[in-house]
């Protein structure tokens, strides 16, 4: 399940350079780095400060998805919202309940902020700062949740005071706890509604920029630029980073082609299509799928695959490809036409079963059904991914600070 | 008797116009010929078999990262659902490509989704349905899952034996053992769009009970995705077919319901939150939480129970991988029979069932389609919704019932009834005056009556 060491560890140093840690660790705060290009988003990088706060280990974390610190008491809606985010490329901030690792719920403000490549404005990584939200408190010596429950039966005002407009709003509700406190006066107090006060804002976005400065300061050091503005906004051919993160889950050899640029290049290539043809991912993005066939390649098969590209049908063909290493393989190929939003074909999915290594799992989906499921997981992605794309562009462009500064 | 005409959605291509059917072909020795789930066919069929784990918490995702958790051999949602549908897309048995269906997210806070599908209802004569009986018995003569072809059954779902998921390609269908099958549904309004009949050769009317509900549950759990979402339709909340099934499809937009704000009302046994929605057209109830899936499962169920019990028709809209369960009772139907919708809206014949309550609307008409805003959608839902006298009514109700053997707290209820209601959202009192037929209701011993 877990992601290969090696390409988390790279996702760092091959951006900031392998002395960025170092850097990082010696600010106190508590922040996590995401990488959304590798499959499952995982935490990459998390600072000394998350692992004091959180009481997990570094290797416990690394290569995770940062929805392992969520649990029962975590408000759905608000985990809907950083997906969405996260989704939009966009910076948000949110008070939520985490768990540590000792199972302990805890509010904290949660800062979410991209950090984009300079060369071509993809999103690299997301930064995440956590900050345990604390809570103001009347009584001197009141320093647990039950104590705080203590003050919430007695004194109503107190209530108000310290947990802020949602309950003050919502008298019913707090009629209803004061009634049930008879059989439940344990309450943990992260059953609460809680918002962070200014200054945990103010800490926060204090942290983000610090991070953020690191960040573009040790990018400079391997000439991959980032900021945390999309400062580049001709992507021609590129896929955003979201639809590029739900390709990622799918497991089988695939590519995308845009029938819509001259020659219909490749413009997304599976890690199982880098694995099966041996060819790095960029000797493949912007060329035509012609460049696996060889010699001894049937000319009629590839006259099918036009005449079904021609006529936008799917079409499943069995044609003899060549690896870099020159190498044949017999290539059970199912292409597809993808539509988006629109209804309109925006690319075609090309699926390869190398067929001397077809397994026949008894356990398992065939092949072919294998391959179907590439294309639906395809046709899912960029159809839901372009419905968003219309309506979120304009606020895609926000500046990074549009949110901290308030 | 209240009835509404309306054209009725095709899901099956062995579904045929009412007085149609009975036209069976021959009935020879080979089953009837149409490869059906009936006792003709059944005898030596095979369809793969997806057997789930029973969990026994809600996680914490921290369950699913525990190193003994084996990968699963078979990836529900990806693999096998998408994979199974886009093979029956590629044999043609949809009757279009919804793919090809022109969609777009209505600009506004909300974020409602429209749909352009001008195929979904060509072809079919409007018919009547009842609409004042939420339950109604299973009436073999019409149209049932178990008169499906075959090759519209993606798989047999159900809970495994060992404690691990397992997957058989090619399993026997166990007439004794009430299988539960994933089938397509052929006029999808989104990719992947399927139905989930419990138990289908137990041929059961539309109503909830427990055991099913929990199974549609596990579904959605066992996708894992935020974005694959089961909904399902009571009888008078425009469900057409009378034989117990859930609907489900995949759409990575966040739904406008979902989006909603809430308020929590009360803590349920078993660690169940229960919160009521803001700032949304339509007034409902939002579960979530509980200790186990079980906690979660039978205090929705159990509401379900209540309300059809009481007549009273509803949607339920199952999100977020199971984490998150919609409930909301509607009376669209019912106002429609008694002629109290406003023209303009029924001339949409956007029939508003869960999907476009959760804020998916499937539109029939490109200048529906064109003029859609936050604003008529918004119109819409909020004459789907019962008037705030009628819903805090219906809420009381639930609360009464589900906190039965619910020990010690005082009854919710009783303080539900107490409260102002001049908290309420602007929005929502425009709705209100739109809402004219709840003065139309009584509460008579629990039972809703409709006074005309």
């Amino acid at each position: 399940m877990e992601p290969q060491l090696g390409l988390l560890e790279l996702s760092v140093n091959n951006r900031y350079s392998i002395w960025v840690r170092e850097r990082l660790n010696e600010l106190p705060d508590s922040f996590t780095i995401t990488d959304p290009s590798i499959s499952g988003h995982p935490i990459v990088f998390a600072s000394n400060g998350f692992l004091k706060m959180s009481g997990y280990e570094m290797e416990e974390v690394v290569g995770k998805n940062g929805r392992m610190f969520q649990g029962p008491k975590t408000d759905r809606r608000s985990v809907m919202e950083i997906r969405e985010a996260i989704r939009q490329e966009k910076t948000m901030q949110i008070s939520i309940v985490n768990y540590r690792r000792d199972g302990t719920p805890f509010w904290m403000l949660f800062c979410l902020c991209p950090v984009f490549g300079k060369e071509d404005g993809r999103v690299v990584h997301f930064v995440g700062v956590q900050v345990p939200i604390t809570r103001k408190r009347r009584q001197s010596g009141g320093c647990n949740g039950v104590s705080y429950c203590e003050d919430r039966t007695g004194f109503r005002e107190t209530v108000i005071g310290s947990c802020r407009r949602e309950v003050c709003s919502d008298s019913v509700v707090e009629l209803g706890r004061v009634l049930a406190m008879d059989s439940d006066s344990r309450e943990l107090e992260v059953d609460e509604q809680c918002e962070a006060s200014d200054l945990e804002k103010a800490k926060a976005k204090l942290a983000m920029n610090s991070i953020l400065s690191v960040l573009a300061h040790y990018s400079e050091s391997t000439g991959r630029l980032v900021c945390g503005k999309r400062c580049c906004l001709a992507r021609t051919g590129l896929l955003g980073s979201s639809l590029t993160l739900s390709l990622g889950r799918i497991k089988q050899s695939f590519v995308l082609t845009d029938p819509h640029l001259p020659d219909m290049p490749i413009v997304y290539a599976s890690d199982a299509f880098l694995k099966l043809t041996g060819y790095a991912r960029h000797e493949v993005l912007g060329r035509n799928c012609r460049f696996l066939g060889g010699v001894d390649t049937n000319l009629s098969t590839i006259l099918q695959i036009k005449e079904s590209i021609q006529t936008e049908q799917a079409c499943t063909v069995r044609i003899l490809n060549y690896r870099k290493d020159k190498s044949l393989f017999w290539n059970v190929l199912h292409i597809s036409p993808v539509r988006n939003a629109s209804g309109k074909i925006a690319y075609y999915v090309g699926v390869q079963i190398d067929e001397s290594c077809e397994n026949h799992d008894k356990h398992g989906l065939s092949p072919e059904m294998r391959q179907r499921s590439a294309v639906g997981a395809v046709k899912v992605a960029v159809r839901s991914l372009s419905m968003v794309a219309g309506t979120s562009e304009s606020q895609q462009q926000l500046p990074m600070n549009s949110i901290l500064l308030d | 008797m209240l009835r509404i005409k309306r054209v009725p959605t095709v899901v099956s291509n062995f579904q045929k116009e009412e007085g149609e059917e009975g036209a069976r072909a021959g009935g020879g020795g080979g089953g009837c010929g149409r490869n059906c789930l009936q006792k003709c066919c059944i005898p030596g069929a095979k369809l793969p078999l997806y057997a789930f784990k029973r969990l026994n918490k809600i996680s914490g995702e921290k369950d699913l990262l525990k190193p003994d958790d084996k990968e699963p051999p078979v990836a529900f949602l990806d693999s096998l659902l998408l994979g199974e549908w886009e093979d029956r897309a590629q044999k043609g048995l949809f009757r279009y490509d919804v793919t090809a269906c022109e969609t777009k997210v209505i600009p506004g806070e909300c974020g409602f989704i429209a749909q352009l599908n001008e195929g979904r209802h060509l072809k079919k004569r409007p018919t009547e349905f009842r609409v004042d009986k939420v339950l109604q018995p299973f009436d073999g003569s019409k149209f049932n899952f178990t008169k499906v072809g075959q090759e519209e059954v993606l798989f047999q779902f159900e809970a495994s034996e060992e404690n691990e998921v397992q997957f058989f390609p090619n399993a026997p269908i166990d007439v004794e053992n009430s299988p539960s099958v994933v089938a397509i549904n052929v006029s999808p309004i989104e990719y992947g769009h399927v139905l989930l009949i419990p138990r289908i050769l137990e041929c059961l009317p539309q109503r909830i009970d427990r055991d099913s509900f929990l199974l549609a549950l596990y579904m959605a759990a066992e996708a894992g995705n935020p974005y694959f979402r089961l909904g399902y339709n009571s009888l008078g909340a425009f469900a057409t077919i009378n034989h117990l099934h859930f609907q489900a499809y995949y759409l990575a937009v966040p739904f406008p319901i979902e989006k909603a704000p809430t308020r929590k009302i009360t803590s349920f046994n078993g660690g169940v939150i229960i919160s009521e929605l803001l700032n949304y057209p339509v007034r409902g109830l939002v579960f979530e939480g509980g200790n186990t899936l079980d906690d979660l499962s039978n205090a929705v169920s159990d509401s379900c129970i209540c309300l059809q019990e009481n007549n009273i028709p509803y949607n339920v809209l199952i999100a977020d991988s199971a984490k998150r369960i919609f409930l909301v009772p509607q009376c669209y139907a019912e106002k429609q029979a008694l002629g109290e919708v406003n023209p303009e809206l029924l001339d949409t014949q956007v029939n508003p069932a869960v999907w476009e309550i959760s804020g998916h609307m499937v539109l029939k008409r490109k200048k529906d389609y064109e003029e859609a805003s936050e604003a008529n959608a918004w119109r819409l839902l909020a004459e789907v919704s019962l008037s705030e006298e009628r819903f805090q009514e219906v809420k009381a109700l639930i609360f009464e019932t589900i906190s039965c053997g619910d020990n010690g707290n005082p009854s919710v209820s009783e303080l539900l009834l107490e409260e102002e209601p001049d908290d309420k959202p602007k929005s929502l009192e425009e709705g209100d005056a739109l809402n004219k037929s709840s003065r139309h209701h009584a509460m008579v011993s629990g039972e809703c009556l409709v006074l005309h």
